[in-house]
């Protein structure tokens, strides 16, 4: 476990420092691509939600859309805030008044 | 008082909102990654060593999924690729310094300390201090994201069975809370919409290989979307 997470920290430090000096040192042998660029725009969008949405739709594994799920309406609940509010805190701390309350009432 | 502090300092006075808007999210990542049972070792490991918050909350969810070392590393390297464009961009204004200088700026550049330094290098040509002033902001942001990571780890080991009350909650409330503000634009919900779909879909691969799958298929209908969405544009029509 102890050398799993070890490598795992290891090779994010490699790739992460890795990417961050690529240019600002290595500069004048690398040019930056434009398709890639515009392709990098979608990245932040596509991975969160792609974590989001088996998260929420299937919390055990299984697609759940019965009242007993309360991620779904607390993840819809936070996503509405912060899509209306552009307020991330108050998006997140909705999602979490919604998803409790629903816990606790169901 | 030293002509450098004052470059130094206002690079970190310029950074407070940014500085304001990281304490939460240090505060959620210390926290979660010990309700997910990652050791306070490896959490401080995580945010002073990799320091990037968005994969470093990915790396939180996948190591407690259980994801094998080579997606957690393609993740990261897809999630953090961005620096790279931040490190092309900001190129013009450090190719003068000392190689120390390039390898340390280097190590610090996060989002935020990219469009501080960015935004105030495009303005000012002298760039006499404007390395101190890039190093005042990236010393203010790593100590910062230090301090909140340790209050998290302080709280998520002072409250058992966080994980129980919900705790795993937060990290979708949190990247709902990122993404939904971006899906404004048309060709990033389709991005969104794409991902999602195939990450329920493939849920069930191993190793989190759906994350992957997910993430390419998502970064692929967005640029689909964009290039079609201009192409539609009458004063564009001649290149396609």
């Amino acid at each position: 476990m102890n050398l799993h997470l070890l490598l795992t920290i290891a090779g994010m430090v490699v790739v992460t420092y890795g990417i961050r000096l690529s240019f600002l040192v290595f500069g004048h042998r690398l040019s930056f691509p434009a398709w890639l660029s515009r392709a990098l725009h979608y990245v932040p969008a596509a991975v969160l939600t792609a974590l989001i949405v088996p998260m929420a739709l299937a919390p055990q594994g299984a697609i759940d859309l019965s009242p007993g799920n309360a991620y779904l309406p607390g993840t819809l609940a936070a996503a509405a805030v912060a899509f209306f509010s552009r307020h991330t805190l108050a998006a997140i701390v909705s999602g979490f008044v919604v998803y409790g309350l629903w816990r606790w009432l169901l | 008082m030293s002509p450098r502090f004052t470059p130094l300092w206002a690079g970190a006075r310029d950074s407070l909102p940014m500085l304001v808007g990281a304490a939460p999210f240090g505060v959620i990542f210390g926290t979660l990654a010990i309700a997910t049972g990652i050791p306070a070792w490896a959490t401080l490991a995580l945010s002073a060593l990799v320091f990037a918050g968005s994969s470093q909350f990915v790396a939180v969810s996948l190591i407690g999924s259980g994801a094998a070392l080579p997606v957690i590393w393609l993740t990261t390297f897809v999630v953090n690729l961005r620096h790279a464009l931040y490190s092309a961009t900001l190129l013009p204004y450090a190719r003068h310094l000392p190689a120390r200088w390039r390898w340390s700026l280097a190590f610090w550049l996060t989002d935020e300390t990219f469009a501080v330094v960015e935004h105030r290098l495009r303005q000012q040509h002298d760039e006499s201090d404007g390395a101190w002033y890039w190093l005042g902001s990236s010393l203010a942001m790593y100590g910062n994201w230090q301090l909140w990571t340790v209050i998290g780890v302080l709280l998520g080991q002072s409250v058992p069975g966080l994980a129980d009350l919900g705790l795993d909650f937060a990290m979708v409330a949190t990247f709902a809370a990122i993404v939904a503000p971006q899906l404004k634009k048309r060709p990033v919900l389709v991005a969104a919409l794409l991902a999602g779909v195939v990450a329920l879909l493939a849920r069930d691969l191993p190793f989190k290989l759906g994350l992957m799958l997910a993430a390419l298929a998502g970064v692929a209908g967005g640029v689909l979307a964009e290039r079609l969405a201009t192409s539609g544009k009458p004063e564009m029509k001649e290149t396609t």
